[in-house]
């Protein structure tokens, strides 16, 4: 009835629309397995259970909490409302310090302790993650 | 003070210049004539004269630490080496976008130059639509990031430049990249025009392969002088993270790969007439997006700097009005007056370049989904995300393997209708490939398929390219030293990131850190004070596990204008491994976070990429004398 060009036309479109359809299914299936979340220490103390995924906790090195040995970091992140323990071996960035917005990647061990697989840099030095500020108002 | 006046006027007198020049160039598009008005140009001349001039001037501004200058003041100090006083020039907003404009005015006039054989209205109407993006940007420079501010009082000293950027590779990493984002924009004026003139032809495309191959090798250099920046002076010694800010810059990438590859096509088989079409606009459309993201700071980033949102919103809606002006165009004009599409064979060589093209718009939605979906989350529900690098890994490696063995295969076939020659050959290739990895592969891993498969298939590919390599005419070397290229940089950071290794620790100096049979030495800090910094330098002595004992010497910088410490990592590379070792301060304490190590093959990135990038300068040059 229809001629072979149609025929091929119509296997064609339906073939991209096929593939386009399997990709964005994949692309979200597998988004949803590696998306890292953003929590405050707040949001982490009003949690209901630990959930066993990476996490990302943001907020502020409290002033005199950084503790050192030799493969090991303790440090307390504060939003100045709540406060959480971290627990971390590994490098840290020069930004890294005392009073200074701070990013940490890792697994919740229960409400009060951190344990941080990486801590991110930011190049500027005045840098606090937009959820920081955000939590601290007007501040 | 007075350069700033003068690099202000200019910018006006620009500004005007292309107003006059648009004007100018509709009323020589009705004119009958064969050649363009010479006029015209003279006039992009002017555009590019002043605009170089207001470049020079603020180049001058910060050479002169003309602090009276906003920009000047917010970007260098007195105490900054002279090469990154210049180098700040660009390092800031207002600068690279001065840098955008004359690279927009540089490309319009080259290109005005070198389409003389091409039909009149057709370089008139290029010429036209640049025009549309170059005052568009005047617009954008003049009102929202004036680079000439003037501040009064005068400050005695300025903020200084974030050391992190002082750097000799991100010095020239800007100009580089820009000039392929900006090249990009060539391709979309000249193909909006040629679609409204319906000269979208092969004279056409291979006249237009020349600005794809000139953005494309620069975009390719750009994106890997960001790289190896990033794996020296960031500190964790890898070279892609997978930031949105490096995923930016590869988008436009992965398109004019897809556009590399199909503009051939078209060149030699006059189809794929939209598609190439569309993605010229997708090229161009993805590198503005990337300059907006960067600028806006709407992505959270290891490489934000600080930003303004109202400049934002200013290229949002200019990007908007573009890509409606060119759908527009696309949709009223677009005419494929060539219907032979019929004999498209299954085993030719335009079917491998369209799948090609298919894995690149794969990869292209994969990255796309993974750094827009957190921005578009967090303006949907407010809630932070951020996706990692596993999600790129788990959605990217596994689509390589096919997409190798068709690399392979593809280039071996005709045009139009082919068949696999010589597949004994191939096939003792594969199965070679295959032995060879799994030989290489089973002492270094636990996961011994994953791997196997992988090094199999980019073997395949090394082997297959070389063997091109060696028994190939020289009439597409080009074509091969590029796959060649591609099939060495996954092998190296296959096997880098296979074979790297890494020692992290605290220590205090004169202490010793052994591990399987190596050590690490804390031997001692000396102090240094330069004009801009002082400098803490460690001396590490390292044994390996053959009781070879060599010296690194990484060092802590910190700057004093703005108050900043960086690391400076000391690298000793050979020809198989990189030796990597960085060390970070951590106030007020006697530990020092010390960071060793080994990557092999590291140098093998650059260099295959080096040749990826040979192989499109050869593609360029080859095809000059050709004709």
């Amino acid at each position: 009835m229809y001629g072979k060009k149609v025929k091929l036309r119509f296997i064609f479109i339906a073939s991209i629309l096929a593939s386009v359809i399997l990709t964005v299914f994949l692309i979200l299936q597998s988004l949803k397995d590696n998306v890292v979340y953003f929590q405050s220490p707040s949001e982490i103390k009003s949690l209901v259970e630990i959930s066993k995924k990476k996490i990302r906790v943001g907020g502020m090195v409290k002033k005199q909490s950084i503790a050192i040995r030799s493969d090991e970091v303790n440090f307390i992140i504060t939003d100045f409302k709540n406060e959480i323990n971290v627990i971390y071996s590994g490098a840290v960035p020069n930004l890294f310090a005392e009073g200074k917005g701070v990013v940490a990647e890792g697994f919740l061990k229960d409400k009060n302790y951190f344990s941080a697989t990486k801590i991110l840099a930011k190049h500027d030095e005045n840098y606090k993650p937009p959820e920081v500020k955000e939590a601290l108002g007007d501040k | 003070m007075l350069a700033s006046q003068i690099g202000y006027y200019s910018l006006i007198l620009g500004l005007f210049f292309s107003i006059l020049l648009s004007g100018y160039s509709v009323k020589d598009f009705k004119i009958k004539s064969k050649v363009i008005n010479q006029n015209l140009l003279s006039l992009s001349f002017l555009q590019l004269f002043f605009v170089i001039i207001s470049f020079i001037s603020l180049i001058l501004s910060f050479i002169n630490s003309d602090f009276s200058n906003e920009t000047v003041f917010n970007n260098s100090h007195t105490t900054k080496p002279l090469f990154y006083k210049i180098s700040g020039t660009w390092g800031n907003h207002e600068g690279s976008l001065l840098l955008w404009l004359l690279v927009l005015t540089l490309f319009i006039f080259i290109f005005l130059i070198k389409s003389k054989e091409q039909p009149k209205k057709y370089r008139i109407l290029t010429l036209l639509f640049q025009q549309i993006i170059i005052i568009g940007f005047f617009l954008f420079v003049l009102m929202t990031s004036n680079p000439f501010n003037y501040l009064f009082p005068t400050p005695k000293e300025g903020l200084g430049l974030n050391p992190i950027l002082q750097d000799p590779a991100l010095a020239i990493h800007p100009p580089i990249l820009y000039l392929g984002y900006v090249g990009t924009s060539i391709i979309f004026s000249a193909s909006l025009a040629a679609v409204t003139q319906n000269y979208v032809s092969r004279e056409w495309a291979y006249h237009i392969k020349k600005w794809i191959l000139v953005s494309w090798i620069f975009l390719t250099i750009g994106i890997m002088l960001g790289s190896i920046w990033a794996y020296y002076e960031l500190g964790w010694g890898g070279f892609w993270f997978w930031d949105p800010v490096e995923n930016v810059s590869l988008m436009p990438w992965l398109t004019l790969t897809a556009l590399l590859h199909s503009i051939i096509v078209l060149e030699k088989r006059a189809t794929l007439k939209s598609w190439v079409i569309i993605l010229s606009i997708t090229s161009f459309t993805l590198s503005m997006c990337g300059t907006f993201l960067v600028r806006s700071g709407i992505l959270n980033s290891v490489h934000t700097f600080a930003n303004d949102p109202s400049r934002g919103v200013f290229i949002l809606i200019f990007l908007f009005i573009l890509i409606i002006l060119s759908l527009v165009i696309f949709f009223f004009y677009f005419k494929d007056n060539n219907k032979d599409l019929n004999n498209f064979f299954l085993l030719s060589k335009e079917t491998s370049i369209l799948i090609n093209n298919w894995f690149m718009m794969y990869f292209l939605s994969v990255v796309l989904i993974g750094t827009v979906y957190p921005i578009f989350l967090d303006v949907i529900a407010s809630e932070k995300i951020s996706v990692g690098p596993p999600f790129y890994h788990k959605l990217i490696i596994p689509f390589l393997i096919p997409f190798f063995i068709f690399m392979s295969l593809g280039p071996g076939l005709k045009w139009i209708k082919s068949k696999i020659d010589n597949k004994n050959s191939l096939i003792i290739t594969f199965i070679i490939s295959i032995i060879l990895s799994l030989f290489i592969i089973k002492n270094l891993t636990t996961e011994i398929l994953y791997y196997t498969v992988l090094v199999s298939v980019a073997f395949f590919l090394f082997f297959t390219t070389l063997k091109e390599l060696f028994t190939k005419k020289f009439n597409n070397s080009s074509q091969i030293i590029a796959h060649f290229g591609f099939s060495l940089l996954i092998l190296s950071i296959l096997f880098n990131s296979i074979l790297s290794s890494e020692i992290i620790t605290n220590m205090k100096i004169g202490k010793k850190y052994t591990y399987n049979n190596s050590e690490i030495f804390f031997k001692k800090i000396e102090e240094k004070s330069k004009s801009n910094f002082n400098s803490i330098i460690a001396h590490f002595e390292i044994k390996n596990e053959n009781g070879k004992i060599f010296e690194l010497k990484p060092e802590i910088r910190i700057y004093n204008q703005p108050v900043i410490i960086t690391s400076e990592a000391d690298i000793k590379t050979t020809l198989l491994e990189d030796k990597f070792l960085v060390m970070n301060l951590v106030k007020g304490n006697e530990y020092f976070n010390v960071r060793y190590q080994e990557k092999p093959f590291m140098i093998w990135i650059w260099i295959s990429v080096l040749l990826i990038s040979l192989g499109g300068l050869m593609s360029f040059f080859k095809k000059q004398y050709e004709k």
